[in-house]
């Protein structure tokens, strides 16, 4: 029966995958633009860049900020959403300079952290920062401070100590909200690290697409493009994984709704 | 008699002034049900939660077996009106969360909560989450969990009001047993004249804003007779009408 389900679940992907991926071979064949390759070509594109080598060396580069951003936002931001949902006053210190964060043009804010941190790894684990981070603290935050009360009370009604409190309900219970800002904050974080190597220098995966553009190798840039979605999307799976494992219940709904 | 609990001149006056209690003095005897029996937005509620130590009084004191409450303490547990089960724990770590939460080792919570789980007859749900459960099975649950920590004082705010009409009757049953079996002291609120009229050694009507102690009444002869035959006496049903007369006038 579950594993029925599970493999219609994975066909309807497999389905949807060749659907997407036929649309882009016919419109790269019709062509809708000549800097539009088929999807053919940007596989075979994508493999012989594997192969040579190229891609691998630009992702060595190019997941350096990312992962070193993205887990810094992860730790960091729910700590400090954990800290802002528990306490007003680091609520009304803190929060306004996230909220600030997630409005702010990220792109207008380049030039400024290149001034005062150079063109290095710091301004790219930045800008990963500035784009994962808000969404988690700000998750993080709000489903802690929408714990049920009942929960709560019911934990130091049997002798809870605060400690258990927080690691036992607190935190079990805010969990799907972390994990949602988790996946939302990682796929901005792979936007930042991408956006970092266009917009400050072209290294890795970032150069691989300013270069091949610029000398109209478009298969290249669309195989570039490409592998980091594919990427991107693998890694929320595992976050989704990790979900699920570490917290079986909460997947299935709540019962206090 | 012996008294388990006493509250004394509680008054309960929440932010804003919303008075709740006034200078409220109530005694729970030992080892019997007494009901709390009220209108809503009596305080029947702040009052547990006040005894359970959960809500602190404005003024007045709360004594379980003569020494005072500060806290919530391992002499009382609670049952919920929405059960407040851990939605991502199964049964069986949701019976054993009181003695999680008072550092049992995993093996020994674990065998006691079994015990209480076949108790309360979910024999074959240990590892049922909450919301495979239905209304009923959900509050045998949270009573398992209150009974695992071998309280002394059990406080049940409306824990049948949830389930369904046939569970609620069944539960009022087997309450009467549990009663009878454990020596413990049971403080139920409830807003169901029958409820607490079938339950109760003694029942204590609060009249609202602010709440204080209308009338204590103690069935005499109910508890002598079988289950099944409570609801067709008399007695109760006397009992039953004697309450509503003096309710009907605060029902708005």
């Amino acid at each position: 029966m579950h594993a029925k389900i599970m493999s219609r679940s994975l066909n309807l992907k497999l389905l949807s995958a060749i659907v997407v991926f036929g649309i882009w071979e016919i419109a790269g064949r019709i062509p809708i633009s000549y800097g539009f390759p088929t999807f053919f070509e940007s596989m075979v594109a994508l493999f012989s860049m594997l192969i040579d080598g190229t891609l691998l060396q630009a992702y060595m580069d190019t997941l350096r900020p990312l992962v070193v951003g993205i887990l810094i936002s992860a730790f960091l931001g729910i700590a400090l959403g954990l800290w802002i949902g528990l306490s007003n006053w680091f609520d009304w210190l803190v929060s306004p300079i996230f909220i600030i964060m997630q409005a702010a043009p990220l792109a207008a804010l380049i030039p400024l952290l290149v001034m005062v941190y150079g063109i290095g790894l710091t301004s790219k684990v930045f800008v990963v920062c500035i784009m994962a981070m808000p969404v988690i603290v700000l998750n993080t935050a709000g489903a802690v401070r929408n714990t049920p009360i009942n929960l709560k009370e019911m934990a130091a009604s049997f002798l809870g100590t605060d400690k258990d409190i927080i690691l036992r309900v607190i935190i079990p219970s805010a969990s799907p909200i972390i994990f949602s800002g988790l996946r939302l904050g990682t796929s901005a974080g792979f936007i930042g690290a991408i956006l970092a190597e266009l917009k400050i220098t072209p290294t890795g995966v970032g150069d691989i697409i300013t270069f091949s553009r610029s000398i109209a190798d478009y298969p290249s840039m669309y195989a570039a493009i490409f592998s980091i979605i594919l990427l991107a999307v693998c890694f929320l799976n595992l976050l989704e994984i990790i979900e699920r494992t570490l917290f079986r219940g909460n997947v299935r709904g709540y019962v206090s709704d | 008699m012996e008294i388990a609990v006493s509250t004394r001149n509680i008054s309960k006056t929440y932010p804003g002034n919303v008075e709740a209690l006034r200078d409220l003095s109530l005694e729970f005897p030992r080892g019997q049900l007494t009901s709390l029996l009220g209108p809503s937005g009596c305080g029947k509620t702040t009052l547990l939660k006040i005894i359970s130590g959960l809500l602190e009084p404005t003024s007045g004191e709360v004594e379980v077996n003569g020494k005072p409450v500060t806290g919530p303490g391992p002499d009382r547990a609670f049952v919920f009106q929405d059960f407040a089960l851990l939605p991502w724990a199964d049964v069986l770590r949701n019976v054993a969360f009181g003695l999680e939460l008072r550092g049992v080792p995993v093996s020994e919570r674990e065998d006691i909560a079994q015990q209480h789980i076949k108790n309360v007859g979910l024999d074959g749900f240990e590892r049922s989450f909450p919301h495979e459960l239905s209304g009923g099975m959900r509050q045998r649950v949270g009573l398992a969990r209150a009974l695992a920590v071998e309280s002394e004082v059990l406080l049940m705010d409306e824990p049948f009001s949830a389930v369904d009409e046939q569970t609620r009757r069944k539960f009022q049953e087997d309450l009467l047993g549990l009663v009878e079996r454990e020596n413990k002291t049971f403080i139920f609120v409830t807003h169901s004249i029958e409820e607490a009229v079938y339950v109760s050694d003694q029942i204590a009507i609060l009249l609202p804003r602010p709440s204080r102690v209308h009338e204590i009444l103690r069935p005499e002869n109910l508890r002598t007779k079988g289950v099944s035959d409570i609801r067709r006496d008399p007695e109760y049903l006397d009992t039953v009408d004697r309450i509503w007369a003096s309710l009907r006038s605060y029902v708005e």
